[in-house]
């Protein structure tokens, strides 16, 4: 079983959210990198469950610079095997799927994991174009994979509900929370994760299809209106004709 | 300018269904693509938010993503659409990317707002878990835009509209749909527009009656926080939060539930929130219009007596 898992690098979930230069980049400053949740808890530790039981080997695939390094070594001292980082900024979704289907379409993966959505972007986007530059089946939103030979059960995520499918290899998943348990890094792997290999791949040329041309942060709450427990008539009154909500 | 809208229906107009032919058309002549056998009058609903056109393909019935990407590409080649709208749903998660990989155009998931009038193509979405927005720009000439559930409210906007069968080359399949769990009949939570969550401070399932009588009696849907859902209180699918589903109604109250940062980011959206808590240094009422301090055992009872009361006196 060959298998590739996407893995991004993204704020730590605690992190404070500023940006700096007229609002058009992310403020870096105090800020901890951590591997994105979905990526390592649920589709990494997923592919290197199915590895440990099936044989076979998990790369990690990452679109970034030398800053994601740290975040790549993290993922190897994990468990990856070997990791590959293509060297270029990720300057949107789309240029993104596209360096990761180039890279994948040379290597017949059996499966190419990503997670539901980096925690930054939340966009979703990855797992599909890939999976549409490589012509494969994508199960998104997967919450249990199980393999058996080149078969894989799935459950994911649907409209009201989920469903259980069945797919041949080689297919496309994106993971979410259920999929696998967080893994916490021995000391052993750490020192594995130094020595194991980081391919460094140059990008293929591809114009970004999108861009962030400024952020924002949400309006703040104007404060917090509190309301006496024993008198529930003025919290439904308050939410009719103030807030007219019901 | 011609536009094409993507909607999944169970036999019945969904909302986030005509948020999105409503946001088509306001971009422009909105062609509606959907598949399986919702009947006509029900379909032609769509006609009274903006959708001049209807495609139904009814040789498809399950929702397999590469068939369904193909459906949509097709109906795009043949009205020549410069705009694909979808909604942010597990569906639109699934093929809205596909779409644009196929189309070669840039993809905003999460709409939040209508396009900026500038002279470049620009729409919010959430991003950092609703902690800011991000304005995205488009560069390609075709466009695909997947709105969030419950930030842009339909327009009626009555306009004729055709309903007619739309056969494409689809091909096969990779995915194979062995079984359907439904979870049941209520609104479900990405779309609800009142929701009643519990945490912890409920302190175990066997108390949850509470919960769902105020959930009952305003006619919302019920959720929870991770701990709840981890140990098994409640189902899976009613945890919101980072890790959980997010979600954005008009009404959020929160019972016991402290309101960590992971929570919030999956709430965060919400227009209104009400939090109930006995720790009144609980952290969720700094994000909070409307904070309750108090048990909630006996306070959620006597909102939901109070609701009731509201709603005889209002009919």
């Amino acid at each position: 079983m060959k298998i590739l898992v996407c893995i991004s690098k993204v704020p730590d979930t605690t992190s404070k959210i500023n940006f700096v230069e007229n609002d058009t980049k992310f403020d870096e400053n105090g800020v901890q990198y951590i591997v994105n949740p979905y990526d390592e808890w649920y589709a990494l530790v997923r592919a290197l469950e199915i590895v440990e039981a099936n044989g076979g080997s998990v790369t990690t695939i990452t679109v970034g610079t030398a800053a994601d390094d740290p975040t790549i070594r993290k993922s190897l001292a994990i468990g990856a095997n070997e990791a590959v980082r293509i060297d270029a900024p990720a300057e949107d979704p789309y240029f993104v799927a596209k360096q990761i289907a180039e890279y994948a379409s040379k290597e017949a993966y059996d499966i190419i994991f990503t997670g539901k959505e980096t925690i930054n972007y939340n966009g979703s986007q990855i797992g599909g174009m890939v999976a549409e530059f490589l012509n494969l089946p994508y199960v998104s939103l997967a919450t249990k994979l199980e393999i058996n030979g080149s078969q894989a059960k799935l459950e994911r995520d649907v409209q009201g509900g989920i469903e259980v499918v069945e797919v041949n290899t080689p297919f496309i998943v994106s993971a979410a929370k259920g999929m696998a348990e967080q893994r916490i890094p021995n000391m052993r792997g750490i020192m594995a994760a130094r020595t194991k290999p980081l391919k460094v791949v140059p990008p293929v040329e591809q114009n970004p299809l999108s861009s962030v041309v400024k952020f924002e942060l949400p309006a703040e709450k104007t404060g917090c209106k509190y309301v006496d427990p024993e008198n529930m008539e003025e919290l439904v009154n308050l939410l009719h004709n103030e807030a007219k909500v019901i | 300018m011609s536009v094409i809208v993507f909607v999944e229906l169970k036999n019945k107009i969904s909302k986030s269904a005509l948020e999105a032919v409503s946001y088509g058309s306001k971009l422009g002549d909105v062609t509606v693509v959907t598949y399986g056998n919702t009947s006509e009058d029900t379909l032609s609903e769509m006609g009274n938010y903006g959708a001049k056109s209807i495609f139904v393909c009814k040789t498809l019935q399950e929702n397999n993503d590469q068939q369904l990407t193909n459906l949509v590409v097709a109906a795009v080649e043949k009205v020549n659409a410069e705009f694909v709208v979808l909604a942010q749903d597990q569906t639109g998660k699934s093929i809205g990317p596909r779409i644009a990989a196929k189309l070669e155009a840039g993809h905003v998931s999460g709409a939040i707002e209508l396009p900026e009038n500038n002279d470049q193509f620009v729409v919010k979405t959430n991003v950092y878990s609703g902690k800011a927005i991000a304005h995205i720009a488009i560069h390609s000439p075709k466009k695909v835009i997947s709105i969030l559930p419950n930030s842009i409210p339909p327009v009626e906007n009555k306009v004729d509209c055709t309903i007619s069968e739309f056969n494409a080359e689809i091909g096969d399949g990779g995915i194979k749909i062995l079984e359907h769990k439904s979870q049941g009949e209520g609104i479900p939570l990405p779309e609800a527009e009142l929701v009643v969550s519990a945490g912890r401070g409920l302190k175990g399932p066997e108390n949850w009656g509470i919960v769902e009588e105020l959930a009952k009696t305003l006619g919302a849907t019920t959720a929870c926080s991770r701990p709840v859902s981890d140990i098994g209180w409640r189902p899976h699918h009613e945890h919101v939060g980072q890790t959980g589903i997010a979600i954005r109604p008009n009404l959020y109250i929160a019972a016991g539930i402290s309101g960590a940062i992971q929570h919030l980011a999956g709430v965060n959206g919400s227009k209104v929130i009400v939090v109930i808590n006995t720790d009144a240094e609980a952290p969720f009422f700094k994000a909070a219009d409307y904070g309750v301090v108090g048990d909630a055992f006996e306070v959620l009872p006597r909102l939901a007596e109070a609701v009731n009361k509201f709603k005889a006196s209002q009919n």
